[in-house]
């Protein structure tokens, strides 16, 4: 490793922020994969990996991608959770990596919802 | 350093009729901060750490989930623990069998496991969230900013919470001038014990003559039952080279000295590897970020004397000398290391300085009280809830700290004291509670904030054998230089210990008070100045425990074993015990009487009082007068 400069103190700081940002826990979107046993069975590994490639790829530093149990549709799984702040949740079913591509783009970052993919806007009142 | 991220070779796209495997690395979207201070590491969170890491392989699960090893979190009484981000899940007393379920329910399922978080006393509803837990929520963290959320052997890390842009900003945008002002600013003080103003110490040595001057890192924190300084040198050992560096920047130095104790290997090892990697990058060395700036650092170990924590003895420790003190003046700013001048700060004062610099003085200088800024770090233990490390800001009060951060006093006792300062401070009574805790007020009080130990004491701790064990501890590490500590503080104990055996009179009790006065005012250094203060703060707030001992010869707390007389009931030695005769057979006088079935009794002109018995009754049926 040669000597920093200002500017590569710079740089690696802007590397290693992007590893350690998920630690504070505070993001724009929260983006839950729902992954009880109906999920899993219905393929949710895959539409996570595809939603963490999504992160990694756009450079995504104020996504976080989270896992939850069963959200209570086992027919209608892989399902995800789309929470961007200040808007109510969307629940997205039958997912797919290419579904999962286009929430991203669309949703995400367009603001766009996709109702064609949306099961519901909101979420059930817990107690 | 961090682990590499695992990559994943994922075919994308077709070339010219070829497939080309391209290395795609993905976000981890879970990092498990597991605890790796010294208390859960001695409560085996390493172990655990590595079953955590196989079962997260043996799932699949390493590309998803990043297992993070951090320095010292705090809640040390809960150990090993661990937190759980993004969400901040936290999980305590973990152990390698809680492994497999944890990662199953948790990590592949998403549901947090409720039997493994903190349930409090009171309510006994399990507490998913760190920042739910009075523990943590009251705190402010300035000197341990970085605890529990980076690694602390990764330089990478510290980086990326804006680790070294303060030293950028002093090197770059500031002149020494302007770095030494924001300082005096932020009304920053030593939190070695004395809170002399930082920016004042560093001015006389920037105006002193004589080169090369050097900067030291007091890390040779003694007192019982303290441990801030080894858990920021653990948790974040970058932080304190950073402060160095900008020091040394203001006031000229060259060199720099990290003197660490040898009782702490984990903060040793971890200084170590920070400075190494810091050179690597440049940071320590000459020419630092092409500013022309040069400076580095060396760690000196020491062996472990309590009065190497004075200045001038941990200075003449560092030469190779004899760790002695010297007397004042000349000051370390006129004549410290190696006949230069010095500039010696404690490892929290050093940790304090980049934020000071990064957010600026006035900032820092807006928290805390009128004469005492910013926060402090605390080792609050004793009899308290929640033992542990807390950074609160000046000015809160002790009732605060005992009360809503350390949960209060367990098994429903009073509070009786709280010690403040380590041996070199005192005790404040329960009536004085509410003192805002800043320099002043517990000096005023007659303690001292001194490097921030805090023992909470209950109803069932003696005042007098307080005094007594921390007589005995400065008594063995005087180092017998000067008459008064020498001889004074030997005079005391022998007289603390006279009283504890009930041997003691009212002529002592005020030969006790002429002696401590004199040692105070007459030793040569601050360990023998303040080793009298337990001894004069319980004198002053306990008082009628002393007469008690001496006048009836009792001790109200049963602590002074030789004051107490041991009786067994027999009524509940027979109905409950029927007679066990454990008592009979582990007394090492055979004082103890009696049959099976039947009650036992104790021939007191036989007993010791050494107090086996009551240990050793399953049935709580010997009783203390």
């Amino acid at each position: 490793m040669p000597k920093l400069k200002l500017e590569d103190l710079a740089a690696v700081r802007e590397k290693a922020r992007k590893a350690v940002s998920l630690r504070d826990g505070a993001a724009r979107v929260r983006v839950t994969i729902h992954m009880g046993t109906c999920g899993l069975a219905a393929g949710s590994r895959k539409i996570l990996e595809a939603a963490l490639r999504e992160v990694e790829g756009r450079d995504l530093r104020d996504v976080i991608v989270t896992t939850s149990g069963c959200a209570g549709l086992c027919s209608r799984e892989p399902m995800a959770t789309v929470e961007v702040v200040e808007e109510a949740p969307v629940k997205y079913v039958d997912l797919t990596e290419g579904k999962v591509k286009e929430i991203f783009s669309e949703h995400i970052l367009g603001g766009k919802i996709l109702q064609q993919y949306a099961l519901a806007i909101g979420s059930e009142r817990t107690y | 350093m961090c682990p590499s991220k695992a990559t994943t070779k994922v075919a994308t796209t077709s070339r010219g009729g070829r497939r080309i495997l391209e290395e795609i690395q993905m976000a981890y979207r879970m990092h498990l901060m597991v605890c790796a201070g010294t208390g859960c590491v001695s409560n085996r969170s390493l172990d655990f750490r590595d079953a955590l890491q196989k079962e997260i392989g043996k799932r699949g699960l390493d590309n998803e989930i990043q297992v993070v090893t951090t320095g010292c979190n705090g809640f040390c009484g809960v150990g090993p623990l661990m937190v759980v981000q993004p969400d901040g899940i936290f999980y305590q007393q973990l152990s390698p069998k809680d492994v497999p379920y944890l990662v199953e329910e948790h990590f592949l399922k998403g549901r947090p496991v409720k039997k493994l978080m903190y349930v409090p006393p009171e309510t006994k509803a399990p507490v998913p969230k760190m920042m739910d837990i009075p523990f943590f929520s009251r705190q402010m963290l300035i000197a341990l900013r970085n605890r529990g959320l980076i690694d602390p052997e990764s330089i990478d890390e510290y980086i990326a919470r804006d680790g070294y842009a303060a030293l950028a900003k002093a090197l770059t945008q500031m002149t020494p001038d302007e770095i030494l002002q924001e300082v005096k600013i932020s009304g920053l003080r030593g939190r070695g014990g004395a809170g002399f103003p930082t920016g004042t110490k560093w001015e006389a040595v920037k105006v002193a003559e004589g080169e090369p001057k050097y900067v030291i890192c007091n890390g040779d924190e003694g007192d019982p039952g303290a441990f801030m300084d080894r858990s920021i040198v653990e948790s974040d050992p970058h932080s304190v080279i950073e402060g160095m560096l900008i020091g040394a920047r203001a006031i000229g130095a060259r060199w720099g000295v990290v003197y660490i104790r040898n009782e702490y290997p984990l903060a040793v090892q971890r200084i170590n590897i920070a400075i190494a990697q810091a050179r690597e990058y440049g940071l320590l060395g000459e020419n630092i970020l092409d500013t022309g700036f040069n400076f580095d650092i060396s760690v000196s170990k020491g062996a472990g004397a309590f009065v190497c924590g004075e200045a001038t003895a941990l200075v003449a420790a560092v030469e190779g000398r004899l760790g002695e003190p010297r007397a004042r003046p000349p000051r370390l700013a006129e004549k410290g290391l190696w006949g230069k001048p010095t500039c010696l700060n404690n490892v929290e004062t050093w940790a304090n300085v980049p934020p000071v610099i990064n957010r600026g003085g006035k900032w820092f200088a807006e928290i805390g009280t009128e004469k005492s800024k910013g926060t402090k770090v605390f080792s609050l233990v004793g009899k308290i809830k929640s033992t542990g490390l807390v950074e609160v800001p000046m000015g809160i009060t002790l009732r605060e700290i005992i009360y809503d951060i350390g949960g209060g006093i367990p098994g429903g006792k009073k509070l009786k004291a709280v010690q403040t300062g380590g041996p070199s401070g005192g005790c404040i009574p329960t009536d004085m509670i509410d003192l805002p805790v800043d320099f002043e007020t517990l000096t005023q009080a007659g303690s001292m904030m001194g490097s921030g130990g805090m023992v909470v004491m209950d109803e069932d701790t003696c005042m007098v054998d307080v005094a007594r064990y921390f007589l005995s501890f400065t008594q063995d590490e005087s180092c017998g230089k000067c008459t008064p500590c020498r001889e004074g503080t030997k005079l005391m104990l022998d007289i603390l210990t006279k009283i504890t055996e009930g041997h003691g009179t009212m002529e002592d009790l005020e030969s006790l008070e002429e002696v401590a006065k004199i040692v105070a005012e007459t030793s040569l250094c601050g360990l023998g100045t303040s080793a009298p203060n337990p001894v004069l703060t319980t004198i002053r707030y306990f008082r009628d425990e002393y007469l008690r001992h001496i006048e009836a010869h009792k001790c109200p707390a049963h602590v002074c074993r030789q004051l107490n007389t041991y009786k067994i009931d027999p009524e509940i030695c027979v109905q409950r015990g029927h007679g066990c005769g454990v008592c009979r057979r582990e007394c090492p006088e055979k004082a103890i009487f009696g049959e099976k079935n039947q009650a036992h009794r104790i021939d007191n002109s036989l007993c010791s009082k050494c107090g086996t018995c009551v240990d050793m009754c399953h049935f709580n049926a010997v009783t203390v007068e």
